[in-house]
């Protein structure tokens, strides 16, 4: 009891203090959960799996991904209404906020952390930002060989201060080369395949891979030898059969890399593809429960977790990477939209944003350990994406 | 794209017309969206799917993404029966998914209805 009260006392020091100066903490262990309807985020931890607070005002929020500084103390937030926002994790505020564009889609930080670029729909391209000052440094539109205006996509970092993008309209990919924002070396590679709808680069920053939604297949681009152009890899995956409607589009930037395979979303089939990084050659295919949307790989590559798109969206598969067998099925609640490990993965967090909560899991026993409150949550992202090329 | 698409609905919408005016008595057997609303918890539930799940790619506002904008001022000069075929059926060609497993008729008609007032 008396020990019960010292305690008290103890907290209520720290809480007159914390009026003057907030306690020193460190941010390799937060996050930020989107709340897309609401237009807010929550910033929380996954040491005590707690919220820390919540931030409004950012816009509409469908779609919103996030960045992080090196320091992994801001955030920055992409909205689909085009805003850029940064915000400080440690002082719970709002930074800086630009509206660069009517409606964009993600974004990337460059190696150096200096360079924030955001992708665009409308108009198509990408701005490129100082990621102190949030100043423009660079406009880059997306007018194809044609003339003709595209929408972006799949943009993410790559070695070298460049930036990697999709143009869906165009069936394009482009390179750029921001070493000097006011004079951006542009690579365009043309006739990559029909409507490239997300990219991902894998981890070591060498290949990207645009997933193709007009055809079955994608599309690889070498970035060590940017002259041998796009190859076309996994063509024909499914071998002319009728594709099954696309509820929702899967997503590419959880790709899974799992040491020397590949395991991605099909298009239009209720598989997960297996592609071997060796030969770029279909290795195998896995047969989930629905159209797979992220394929995630626990950090240490021995699972996958998969959710769907809908209407099997209350649904989470878990793969078992060596013997290529769904060991797991979970059923969250109603709309899981979005999956993300803790740094070095004995967690996951998943939003179902119907249910308006996050639930925790430990990812060797599969058993619930935790629920937070949302507003309709998606998107988790957690700080260690701050040192990880392409998140 | 978007000319293209247009045609596409363009050719949709004179389709529709063309089954109006060969078979009256089919389109009239149709009930009007108007005429049967889904009940409320019902409504509730295609408002929720309207925003959230077509709002993945038409936005979360309607003001379209990967999908085209789906606000009263986009839609003004579009026929509402060729949207809600569209609703119902998809457009092939294009990543709109048909619809038809999850919606009746009047529901899509309803959803018709409620893009064209603008979504509560």
């Amino acid at each position: 009891m008396r020990r019960y009260s010292i305690f008290t006392v103890f907290i209520g020091l720290l809480a007159l203090q914390g009026c003057a100066t907030p306690p020193l903490r460190g941010t390799g262990d937060l996050g930020v959960v989107i709340e897309r309807a609401a237009g807010s985020i929550q910033v929380v931890e996954t040491t005590h799996r707690t919220r820390l607070g919540q931030i409004a005002g950012l816009g509409d929020l469908s779609h919103a991904s996030v960045n992080y500084s090196r320091d992994e103390r801001y955030a920055y937030v992409f909205g689909r209404d085009g805003a850029l926002t940064k915000v400080d994790l440690l002082k719970m505020r709002i930074e800086k906020r630009v509206m660069q564009s009517g409606n964009s889609i993600g974004g990337a930080i460059s190696q150096d952390g200096r360079l924030i670029a955001v992708a665009n729909y409308t108009p198509g391209g990408i701005k490129v930002f100082d990621s102190e000052t949030l100043e423009q440094v660079a406009d880059i539109p997306a007018i194809d060989h044609t003339g003709k205006p595209s929408k972006v996509v799949g943009l993410v970092d790559a070695p070298g201060n460049r930036f990697v993008f999709s143009l869906y309209d165009a069936g394009e990919i482009w390179v750029a080369e921001l070493r000097d924002p006011a004079k951006p070396a542009l690579h365009k590679f043309t006739n990559i395949g029909k409507e490239p709808y997300d990219g991902m680069i894998t981890a070591d920053g060498r290949y990207y891979v645009a997933g193709l939604f007009g055809e079955d297949g994608l599309a690889l681009l070498d970035l060590w030898h940017l002259d041998a152009g796009v190859k076309r890899v996994l063509n024909g995956y499914g071998k002319g059969e009728q594709k099954l409607p696309v509820y929702k589009m899967p997503h590419l930037e959880g790709w899974a890399a799992t040491g020397n395979e590949l395991l991605v979303p099909a298009v239009g089939r209720n598989e997960v593809l297996v592609i071997d990084q060796n030969n770029w050659m279909e290795a195998g295919r896995i047969p989930v429960h629905g159209q797979p949307v992220f394929v995630v790989a626990r950090p240490d590559n021995r699972q996958v977790w998969v959710n769907f798109a809908f209407p099997n969206n209350d649904t989470v598969q878990v793969i078992d990477v060596p013997s290529r067998a769904v060991v797991k099925t979970l059923k969250p609640g109603k709309a899981v939209l979005h999956m993300e490990f803790t740094p070095r993965g004995e967690n996951v967090w998943v939003s179902v944003r119907d249910d308006d909560r996050v639930e925790v899991y430990d990812s060797e026993t599969f058993a619930k350990i935790g629920e937070l409150p949302a507003d309709k949550p998606s998107g988790i992202f957690f700080t260690p994406r701050a040192h990880r090329t392409g998140l | 794209m978007v000319k293209l698409l247009n045609k596409l609905f363009q050719v949709a919408g004179c389709g529709l017309l063309c089954v109006a005016v060969f078979f009256p008595g089919l389109a009239q057997a149709e009930p009007t969206a108007e005429a049967v609303a889904p009940a409320p918890a019902r409504q509730k539930e295609l408002i929720n799917l309207v925003r959230q799940d077509c709002g993945s790619c038409h936005g979360l506002r309607l003001e379209g993404g990967l999908g085209l904008p789906l606000t009263p001022q986009a839609l003004r000069e579009k026929s509402p029966d060729a949207l809600k075929e569209t609703i119902l059926y998809g457009r092939a060609g294009t990543p709109m998914p048909p619809w038809k497993p999850f919606l009746t008729d009047a529901e899509s008609g309803w959803i018709v209805q409620m893009l064209l007032k603008g979504l509560p």
